[in-house]
């Protein structure tokens, strides 16, 4: 790229430099993104929540965020011949992008766009100019463009060291920010911990002591990882193997007693967000068996999930005139039979179906189960649209689940809620599930799902039943999904089937394929970040699905493998990589022959 | 020895499955019986049915278009088509709407329809571009299922992203009076829109059958599709005709997006789920990859789900059967792919392929 | 060994930085008092002599900070195909607090809430989340009935909440079997809307058949299965119990096999989407040419209206009698599409949103309920509240005259019948007037076709 930008100009002296025209085509994009951003509504959606509180609203932090991200990757990409070519370059993105909505606020004045674009009022072209007119609130825009460009710019050129430390602490203080309901909640539920609270917030946003305090400590934090960090791994390698030994069981041991105490730590809501994570990892580790292992691409998953949690409604529910087992624990490993035998059941028909003809027929089994579940023809067996209320929770003689106040030293008094109990049932079973998926994963079973999912063919000439085989994947990944469905009907008490939409199939899917398909520490992961992800954008309302699905396009484009590969995929990788080579090194057949 | 047994246990598969296929075919048979011998319809209740099915299914069938053609060229699913479809009539709708009050869309139909279908093909073209330059090229040697994972991702984006610039409630079109009316086939009524629907998606899909068959672009397609490498070789542009692709699903599902507005009239956000899910189900139906079987499939399907939900379930004494019409699709669809599993014009190298 | 004590070192010093500044922040409670700064009604504090306040409430205290504002969480769907219907509530709670100036008792309200998504799991997290915010005094929500079911026994027995809900209809959420205190509602009981679109078609239509379609949801199928009841109980016949799917356009083949039957009326209490979709098509299908037509709130709407076309002409509804408010109302819908620059109406349920948000707002302002120090610090008492709100009587809202019934129960009993005339669909706007309430006046028949 530098290469480029020194010799084009002298190939031809008049022409413009390609780094400006690199600057002026990210800040287009960037000014686009930032006009788009305007239209969605995000300015007056996020303006009522300060980030630091009374200095800078949300609504505005996330136009100057566009500026910074544009100018910042713009000095990245042209490789930046000189530090002031660099400077030149930031500015000008940040400007262009600026600029960009200063012609829309102008566009918006001369034409009503509101009546199509529901945003498009002229509450956005106040907020936008700053509540300070159209001249001076334009001028405004461009020089904060500017200026952010600028700064940008000069963040990039800093030592590396530095830089990172920087940016640390910029996006420490924008999520402390952005997540200060959840930050708040979680903090207060400890009496010993309101001071910290206190400190850090004000009623809307970040304090200003707390915003330095939270900066500061992160970029010092980061500036001493980068730079020290390598050393202490070095000396802690250089200890003594025996110490090294008991380092290592020490964060064993912290590690399962952090686990055991974690609903106590994180509160209510963040564990129930943790149980919500623990349902669809369950479902993901028996989903992950199916296509992981066995690569049977499964589309209607969810249905094994309703099966799971109608078999324990119908059991367990006064309501109905079968809800004759009256204990969650009895009725359990009904529902995983039931889920089991539809697994195999379901199984049959598909058995001799490949790729996307096994996902449309498997995502029918999944509308199908949905559809008799809502539908008038059930209604006197399941409650049809009305589903099933009054599930029992899983109390066993003094365990019930009933609000108790806990007194811990240090934190003091916490109520410890049913939410919070669940957290055990749940760790239990996918506790059990892990250890089940990895069992099997490494038996004669799991290595002719494997043999299977490589090449069908090949594996069946090699003596593999490819009928019992593929049936054991169907049977064994659906009892996951109906243990975890028991488990759901219980925690919400109650069934709908409105619960069970193709979402929840697609949503499992994603998440064993970001995790790294056929890898179980990779369904935890990818369980973690894309079920715990839309609780925690919960603080951006309305937006929650709009970045949602914009990161999960992003982390896939980013790690396309996924998230933990297991070791074999990682080697598999090596081929279409081989094969993204060849066609690169075609493409000076491209370029010369054209179209036949 | 154990070959033995997998062979004898394979054999048995057929049977477990002509068993299963025999069931669902006799419940068909017998509830069809039933509900003929009740006799609770009239001759042209049924042909009605049939009218509405097939408009219907005209719409299944040009979208599924779209998903037929970015399967055969890049052998995934396009889960995202859904969300093209639903850009571009959610956007023209804004003409429509601004014309039908104006009474330009009364003076001047033809100009003004053509100039919504352009508006809406376009949008929903550029849409589709995009789509495949930002979430699916980079991805284009990545393992197959995670292109299917980016197409989730931007379905999601799409839907809220459009709900973000026009709003969550549904909007109208507005009543073409040039549309108003029927004709009377003898006891047979149709209307002057499910004409133009079943017309419009018979015509486009003639027009994209001779494209692929006959054109230049249309016979890289076709080479694309078989083997991108050895494509590549012949000196194709595999990135242009992938764009090329794009272009053409886009363009034709912004067109079925326009016929569905003209025929239901409602737009929203979530316009597109539905119809898109049922499309990719008319794709696989007709073979998937094949265009002929994805105007097969999309008939068949509409037919099944107008006229299934009385003439099976009627006779079995099933209370509010329309509520299952798309369990009686899904089931016909196993069916269907039971005995021949690679959909009813699908070729069987498609089977070794996918 | 020395690089890792320096970084511990550090660490505990950014912490002891932190707790030493946290603890020099002045608390609340410490604060020199000042004049109170609201210019509230002193008839909404208790007497303030005590420096220390207290808490004997049975449900616990909200504590509210001097310049703090109270934190009034909302649990709608905001996301999904149902998103229509939890904007729309959203909306009318939010212009609520626009008209009490965004204030209450002298401090700002702060509105904010969670998505429910319209489903039982969607409903617990957004309640937990809620829940853990020890600064929310009450609640307006759900939506979805689903997910109130799973809500309820979060935020009314665990944390000792009240709720109002404006959308809920579901009879079993205030069935005296089931009801949970603390939970309130603004929306229609479906049990009261069923019954009187059962009487008004048997008592003034004088039919003898009907046929009902419902879409599969809580509401829909819940108030199509009390018509049927008293439909049947009146002595007349249900020719077919049908229902669709959300989602479904092509409401042809379902309105083929009730022509078969050949009711004198069609009732699908069900949404705007399929509602349009089956009023836009009756008219094509052979039989049905001149079947009355009959829907509920929820397609009471400008949108079915223009969805319909010219077949919603002679259309009945069930509908919270909103002629006596009627200024009111105008005046908000007004409102309502200046802020949010909606064309029409969204969905059925803002006013009963806007009316719970009075409601709550009300019950703040009442004796006894709040406790404000001499500094502004406010005590909410959570019995108190629930109490307070549980007392409301003849409350003059927009959708009624509200009076909660120990079930919680707070809508307006008054359902009355309108029917679209000719001028109004020229309008494209849904009648002001009703045609026949229960008790009142018999129904002179018009514009049947």
């Amino acid at each position: 790229m530098t290469a480029i930008s020194e010799t084009k100009p002298l190939a031809t002296p008049t022409a413009v430099p390609a780094w400006f025209k690199q600057a002026l085509k990210m800040g287009l994009i960037g000014g686009i993104i930032a006009v788009l951003i305007a239209l969605e509504g995000m300015v007056q959606a996020f303006n009522t929540r300060d980030i630091v509180s009374g200095v800078v609203s949300m609504g505005i932090i996330i136009i100057f965020i566009t500026y910074f991200a544009t100018a910042y990757v713009a000095a990245a990409k042209s490789g930046v011949a000189s530090p002031a070519v660099g400077l030149i370059i930031g500015a000008l993105a940040g400007f262009i992008a600026a600029l960009s909505l200063v012609v829309l606020i102008a566009v918006g004045q001369v034409i009503n766009i509101g009546g199509m674009i529901i945003s498009a009022t002229p509450e956005l072209y106040d907020l936008l100019t700053f509540k300070q007119g159209l001249t001076t609130g334009s001028l405004t825009i461009l020089l904060s463009g500017l200026g952010i460009g600028l700064a940008a710019a000069i963040i990039y050129l800093l030592p590396k060291a530095i830089r990172q430390a920087l940016l640390y602490g910029l996006v420490a203080v924008l999520l402390f920010g952005l997540l200060q309901d959840l930050v708040r909640v979680t903090l207060s539920d400890f009496d010993a911990l309101t001071p910290i609270v206190k400190f850090l917030y004000t009623s809307n946003g970040l304090s200003n002591e707390g915003t330095i305090a939270v900066f500061v400590i992160f970029v010092l934090g980061s500036y001493l990882q980068s730079t020290r960090g390598a050393l202490v791994q070095s000396r802690v390698a250089a200890l003594p193997s025996p110490a090294r030994m008991t380092l290592k069981w020490t964060g064993v041991v912290l590690g399962v007693v952090l686990l055991f105490l974690m609903p106590v730590l994180l509160g209510l809501y963040l564990t129930d967000v943790i149980d919500t994570v623990g349902i669809y990892l369950l479902m993901g580790l028996g989903l992950n068996i199916v296509v992981g292992f066995a690569g049977l691409l499964d589309l209607g998953y969810v249905a094994f999930w309703a099966l799971g949690a109608y078999t324990v409604g119908i059991l367990t529910s006064p309501q109905h005139a079968t809800g004759i087992i009256h204990n969650w624990w009895l009725a359990a490993p009904f529902a995983i039979v039931v889920a089991l035998f539809a697994g195999v059941v379901l199984g049959i028909p598909v058995l001799r179906m490949r790729g996307d003809y096994l996902a449309i027929v498997t995502l029918g089994f999944g509308e199908i189960i949905r559809l008799l579940a809502i539908s008038d023809f059930l209604k006197p067996w399941e409650g049809g649209a009305q589903g099933i209320q009054r599930i029992p929770t899983p109390a066993i003689g003094p365990f019930q689940f009933v609000t108790t106040q806990l007194n811990l030293p240090i934190l003091g008094q916490t109520p410890f809620q049913p939410q919070q109990m669940y957290y055990y049932v749940i760790i239990g079973g996918c506790l059990l599930g892990i250890f089940v998926a990895s069992r099997v994963k490494i038996s004669r079973l799991g290595r002719a799902w494997m043999a299977i999912r490589e090449d069908e063919d090949v594996a069946q000439a090699m003596g593999i039943n490819l009928v019992v085989t593929k049936l054991l994947a169907f049977g064994l990944g659906a009892a996951f999904g109906g243990l975890s469905g028991a488990i759901l009907a219980s925690k919400i008490q109650s069934v709908y089937p409105q619960s069970f939409g193709f979402l929840i199939s697609a949503n499992v899917l994603s998440l064993i394929i970001l995790g790294g398909m056929g890898s179980i520490p990779g369904v935890i992961v990818g369980a973690l970040a894309l079920v715990g992800l839309p609780e925690l954008l919960r603080e951006v309302g309305d937006y929650r699905y709009l970045f949602y699905g914009a990161v999960l396009v992003v982390m896939m484009l980013v790690r396309p493998e996924g998230l933990l590969p297991e070791a074999r995929r990682r080697m598999e990788l090596e081929e279409p990589r081989a094969e993204e080579v060849s066609a690169s090194t075609q493409e000076p057949v491209r370029a010369t022959t054209t179209e036949p | 020895m154990p070959l033995k047994i997998g062979g004898k246990l394979i054999s048995l598969t057929d049977v477990a499955m002509f068993i299963i296929g025999g069931l669902i075919l006799a419940l068909v048979v017998v509830g069809s019986i039933a509900t003929l011998l009740h006799g609770k319809y009239t001759a042209r209740q049924w042909m009605d049915l049939v009218v509405f099915g097939v408009a219907l299914g005209g719409i299944y069938a040009l979208i599924a278009l779209g998903y037929t053609l970015v399967y055969g060229i890049l052998r995934m699913i396009n889960f995202a088509h859904s969300e093209v479809f639903m850009s571009g009539p959610f956007t023209a709708y804004f003409l429509a709407d601004a014309w039908g009050r104006s009474g330009f869309l009364d003076q001047n139909p033809v100009i003004g329809l053509l100039a919504i279908f352009i508006l809406a093909m376009g949008i929903s073209t550029i849409v589709a571009v995009l789509l495949e330059r930002i979430a699916y090229r980079p991805l284009r040697f990545a393992p197959r299922l995670v292109p299917l994972i980016t197409a989730i991702g931007a379905s999601f984006f799409l839907q809220y992203f459009f709900r973000g610039l026009y709003g969550p409630n549904i909007k109208v079109y507005p009543d073409v009076p040039a549309l108003k009316g029927n004709i009377t086939f003898g006891d047979l009524n149709v209307t002057y829109v499910q004409i133009l629907v079943i017309v419009a998606s018979f015509l486009m899909m003639a027009v994209l059958q001779l494209f692929i068959m006959k054109s230049k672009t249309g016979k890289a397609m076709r080479a694309v599709s078989e083997d991108k490498q050895t494509a590549a070789l012949m000196g194709i542009d595999v990135d242009r005709i992938i764009v090329i692709t794009f272009v053409l699903g886009g363009a034709l599902a912004g067109a079925a997006g326009v016929l569905y507005a003209l025929m239901f009239k409602q737009v929203s956000f979530t316009m597109g789920f539905i119809p898109g899910i049922k499309a990719f189900t008319a794709a696989v139906l007709g073979g998937i990859g094949n265009v002929p079987g994805a105007m097969l499939g999309g008939l068949f399907l509409g037919v099944a789900e107008s006229v299934g939900p009385n003439l099976f379930l009627d006779g079995l004494g099933i209370p509010a059967p329309y509520q299952l019409k798309d369990a009686i699709a899904f089931t016909l669809l196993v069916l269907v792919l039971i005995f021949r599993p690679s959909g009813i014009l699908g070729e069987s190298l498609a089977e070794k392929r996918a | 060994m020395k690089a890792r004590l320096g970084l511990v070192l550090l660490l505990v010093a950014a912490v002891a930085l932190l707790v030493f500044a946290a603890a020099c922040s002045p608390a609340p409670a410490a604060q020199p008092t000042s004049a109170p700064s609201g210019g509230q009604p002193a008839a909404t504090t208790a007497p303030a002599a005590s420096a220390k306040f207290t808490c004997t409430d049975k449900l616990g205290c909200v504590d509210i900070g001097p310049t703090d504002p109270v934190h009034i969480a909302y649990e709608f769907v905001t996301s999904g195909d149902n998103s229509t219907l939890g904007l729309d509530t959203k909306y009318g709670a939010e212009l609520a607090v626009d008209d009490a100036g965004g204030k209450v008792l002298g401090h700002t309200i702060k509105f904010d809430g969670q998505d429910e998504g319209c489903s039982a799991e969607g409903g617990q997290a957004a309640a937990t989340k809620i829940a853990a915010d020890k600064t929310v005094v009450a609640v307006i929500g759900t939506d979805c009935s689903s997910a109130a079911a799973a809500s309820i026994p979060i935020l009314m027995q665990q944390q000792g909440l009240s709720m109002i809900s404006p959308a809920n209809t579901s009879p079993a959420l205030t069935d005296p079997a089931q009801h949970v205190a603390g939970y309130f509602r603004t929306a229609h009981n479906d049990k009261v809307q069923g019954a009187v679109a059962a009487q008004f078609v048997s008592t003034q239509l004088k039919f003898k058949t009907a046929a009902t379609i419902h879409d599969g949801s809580i509401y829909a199928q819940g108030l199509v299965s009390v018509f049927v009841d008293n439909f049947q109980k009146a002595g007349g016949k249900v020719t077919n119990q049908e229902a669709v799917n959300v989602g479904d356009k092509d409401m042809k083949p379902v309105l083929t096999r009730i022509a078969a039957n050949k009711p004198q009326l069609i009732y699908f209490p069900i949404f705007v989407a399929e509602g349009g979709f089956i009023a836009s098509q009756v008219r094509d299908v052979p039989g049905l040419e001149h079947t009355v037509l009959m829907g509920a709130d929820g397609i009471f709407s400008p949108d079915f209206i223009k969805a319909g076309g010219k077949n919603v002409l002679g259309f009945f509804w069930s509908s919270p009698n909103f002629a006596a408010f009627g200024s009111g109302y105008d005046a908000l819908v007004a409102k309502y599409k200046k802020k949010y620059n909606v064309p029409g109406v969204l969905a059925p349920f803002h006013a009963h949103a806007y009316d719970a948000m009075n409601m709550v707002l009300a019950a703040l302002q009442k004796p006894g309920v709040v406790v404000k120090d001499a500094d502004g610090t406010l005590h909410v008492q959570k019995q108190a509240l629930r109490d307070a709100i549980a007392a409301t009587k003849d409350f003059k809202g927009i959708t009624g005259n509200l009076t909660c019934d120990p079930n919680g129960d707070c809508a307006d009993p008054k359902i009355a019948v309108y029917q679209e005339t000719a001028d109004d669909l020229a309008k494209g706007q849904t009648p002001s007037k009703p045609v026949w309430a229960p008790g009142g006046p018999d129904y002179t028949p018009t514009l049947l076709p």
